[in-house]
């Protein structure tokens, strides 16, 4: 049992991992290593056992099978008041009955330590509530209640923080802010923080590391940086940011680069930056790295081309332009365009090209083909186009 | 740091404070209730508590009159069964608390995945109610009789003198008050309990606090309207309680409660005044007891 402060973050090791609830395993052979000191953040979509995987650190769930260690040490047999562990939780979990203050100081007084209002007034100056002590969890706004769940996991100074969606009730504008703040705590202080999210911007803009988590398994664990230059797997290039995925078998390897036969047309990625380099393969790029073309570019070793395809989307975001183009054979291709007021404007209908420089393309690890061969009507980028065609052409008609 | 740009000022606490023709129209049924069956009574009380005999009159002849002395004069002579009443009762309370805590915990709290049980459980709680108080008093009677298996048990066990008995004892009194209302007890703590989130004894054990300072702290602050409505439904009527400790049932020459001597007076010597007199005092002395313990419990709101 951690007694007084942590001089700095531990790190936290889980060796298999696996938890099962009756009918039903959440984590399946879990395998994490978190160096001291570092902001892990934990990325997936709900449902997928980032809850879980925190509540088994905190040990206020039991494991299956498998191993945690926090600074080395085997806690798994622990009960959560015995680790040197705080949570934030994703209901707060504030008690009612208590005031801010008291809330905050409830961890210093169950360890004895000296001044624990002093140092709860001080937490809550550092998520700036100072002025709020006295009210009660409930006189809160959802965001004040989160800050204040936050002071009270950081007031304890734990050796590992964990952090489970703690942004999710703020607007996007605080949330932006909160995650500066946040950030510049964990520097500050020093300590371990694994921070849960389902926001892969959040996740990425925070963490040293982020983890991809899918169905109770990491399907990949890098940089952000990494994460999202190379993918490794379909749901994480689909996860991470935006994908064109296209597949197809290999058809020529060089020293440096692989070939893919993608409906007729051959794509090439550079070898080191594909997964996989035999068999069927899925290539990617991301929608940012595509330049759009009216007539057929010149081709050239140095990058790929798709088309003719026809633009049957156009929507202006601000920062950018998102056009979907259908490529016969293909499939829909997402491309956006940075408005920078030169350069092309495609208006729907249009013949177009699509082409992007072969060192910008991955390929992923998987065996199967995720997106359709054959051109669909039925993929989801289709439907919405339809849909958004039908609402435009009622609006016209009346 | 810029957290100020996002903490709202201060919170204004606006109730619904309307007050409409309506709402008055709506009191009305209660508050002719409570008219007719609260203060006309109260008002007839006090004045049969103020009357004197009547001059030269039969016995239970009286008239009205202001005679403060019946109440010094009952409290001289009935002290002792006052005071019993209010012990008894707190005893009573204190060990029906002990009893229905864990139990509401248990089905409430710890019987949650199984809503069977929990069902089950509660109907067993409330089962006794099927039953008429005075016959489940009187099988307890029984039970508890010199002959019965329980005695002899003991006896043979030598836990308990061979000359010893239970029944017409302060013991089977107390136990008495505490079975019949635990019931009362354990109800609105299984109220309180069953809505109890349990995430926040999840937060006080991440917050190094080891179950029994969780228990401390947070469930049981939690718990407290239960527990002070437990504590008024039990208290409140075990304090004027006349069956069981009656030498009919459970007590026996030396367990009389306030109940017994307001009965005996009233049915038995017909002193209407001093009975009169004695409900006043019981009444008055329950309400300043629960005004003092919900004030120091912190839930005003029940008042
Ligand atoms: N106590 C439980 N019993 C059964 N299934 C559970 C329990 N807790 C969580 N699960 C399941 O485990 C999966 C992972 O849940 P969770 O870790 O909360 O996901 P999230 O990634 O959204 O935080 C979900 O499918 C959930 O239904
Ligand atoms: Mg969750």
């Amino acid at each position: 049992m951690g007694q007084g402060f942590a001089e700095s973050g531990a790190d936290l090791e889980l060796v298999g991992i696996r938890k099962r609830f009756p009918g039903f395993t959440a984590i399946e052979d879990l395998n994490l290593s978190i160096p001291a000191g570092s902001f892990f953040a934990l990325l997936g979509p709900s449902g997928c056992g980032k809850t879980t995987t925190l509540r088994l650190v905190a040990g206020l769930e039991e494991v299956t099978e498998g191993r945690i260690l926090i600074g080395g040490k085997d806690v798994t047999a622990t009960k959560p008041y015995q680790r040197p562990v705080n949570t934030v939780f994703q209901s707060y979990a504030l008690f009612p009955h208590m005031s801010v203050l008291e809330n905050v100081a409830f961890g210093l007084r169950r360890r004895r330590i000296a001044d624990a209002t002093g140092k709860a007034h001080e937490a809550l100056r550092l998520v700036e509530l100072d002025h709020l002590a006295a009210r009660k969890p409930a006189q809160l706004s959802g965001g004040q209640q989160q800050r204040v769940a936050l002071a009270r996991a950081i007031v304890n100074r734990p050796a590992l923080l964990l952090l489970d969606e703690p942004l999710g009730a703020l607007d996007l504008k605080l949330r932006r802010q909160m995650q500066l703040e946040l950030k510049a705590v964990q520097e500050e202080v020093g300590l371990t923080f694994l921070h849960v999210t389902h926001d892969q911007e959040e996740a990425m803009t925070m963490a040293d590391t982020v983890a991809v988590m899918n169905k109770g398994r990491i399907e990949q664990l890098g940089a952000p940086s990494v994460l999202y230059e190379l993918p490794r797997t379909v749901f994480v290039a689909n996860f991470l940011g935006q994908s064109n995925l296209l597949s197809g078998p290999v058809i020529g390897t060089t020293a440096d680069s692989i070939s893919v036969d993608v409906e007729g047309t051959r794509i090439v990625v550079p070898r080191s930056r594909a997964h996989r380099h035999r068999g069927n393969v899925t290539v990617g790029v991301r929608p940012e790295k595509l330049v759009l073309g009216f007539g057929p570019p010149e081709e050239s070793a140095a990058s790929n081309i798709l088309g003719p395809g026809r633009v049957i989307d156009v929507s202006f975001s601000g920062v950018s332009t998102q056009y979907l183009v259908a490529i016969a054979g293909v499939g829909t291709i997402v491309v956006f365009a940075q408005n920078i007021g030169t350069g092309p404007v495609a208006s729907v209908g249009v013949e177009v090209w699509v082409s992007w420089r072969v060192e910008h393309g991955f390929g992923l690890e998987d065996e199967d083909a995720p997106a359709p061969k054959f051109p669909s009507d039925t993929d989801t980028a289709t439907i919405a186009v339809q849909k958004k065609r039908a609402l435009m052409s009622e609006f016209g008609d009346s | 740091m810029a957290f100020t740009a996002f903490s709202t000022g201060t919170a204004t606490e606006q109730g619904p404070r309307k007050s409409s023709r309506i709402a008055l129209l709506l009191l009305l049924p209660g508050v002719l209730y409570l008219m007719l069956f609260f203060l006309v009574p109260l008002v007839s009380l006090v004045i049969t508590s103020l009357q004197a005999p009547l001059e030269l009159g039969d016995i239970g002849q009286y008239q009205a009159a202001f005679r403060w002395e019946n109440y010094a004069t009952v409290i001289g002579q009935y002290g002792e069964q006052i005071l019993r009443s209010f012990l008894y009762a707190l005893l009573a309370t204190i060990f029906a608390l002990l009893f229905s805590y864990p139990l509401a915990y248990f089905i409430g709290v710890k019987a949650r995945p199984w809503p069977l049980l929990q069902n089950l459980m509660l109907v067993l709680v409330i089962a006794p109610f099927f039953i008429s108080f005075l016959l489940r008093t009187l099988a307890w009677k029984q039970i508890l009789s010199d002959e019965s298996p329980i005695v002899t048990g003991l006896k043979a066990l030598s836990l308990l003198a061979p000359d010893a008995y239970i029944t017409g004892t302060p013991i089977a009194v107390v136990f008495g008050l505490t079975y019949n209302f635990i019931p009362f007890m354990t109800l609105p703590l299984y109220a309180a309990l069953e809505r109890l989130d349990t995430r926040y004894l999840e937060a006080g054990s991440d917050l190094y606090a080891k179950p029994f300072t969780t228990f401390r702290t947070v469930t049981l602050a939690l718990s407290m309207p239960g527990i002070v409505s437990g504590v008024l439904l039990t208290f409140i009527p075990a304090a004027g309680d006349y069956v069981n400790a009656s030498r009919q049932f459970l007590g026996g020459s030396g367990t009389a409660m306030m109940g017994n001597v307001i009965e005996s007076n009233f049915l038995v010597s017909l002193n209407y005044p001093a009975a009169a007199s004695l409900s006043i005092i019981l009444m008055a002395a329950i309400l300043v007891l629960v005004t003092a313990y919900v004030r120091r419990s912190g839930t005003e709101d029940l008042l």
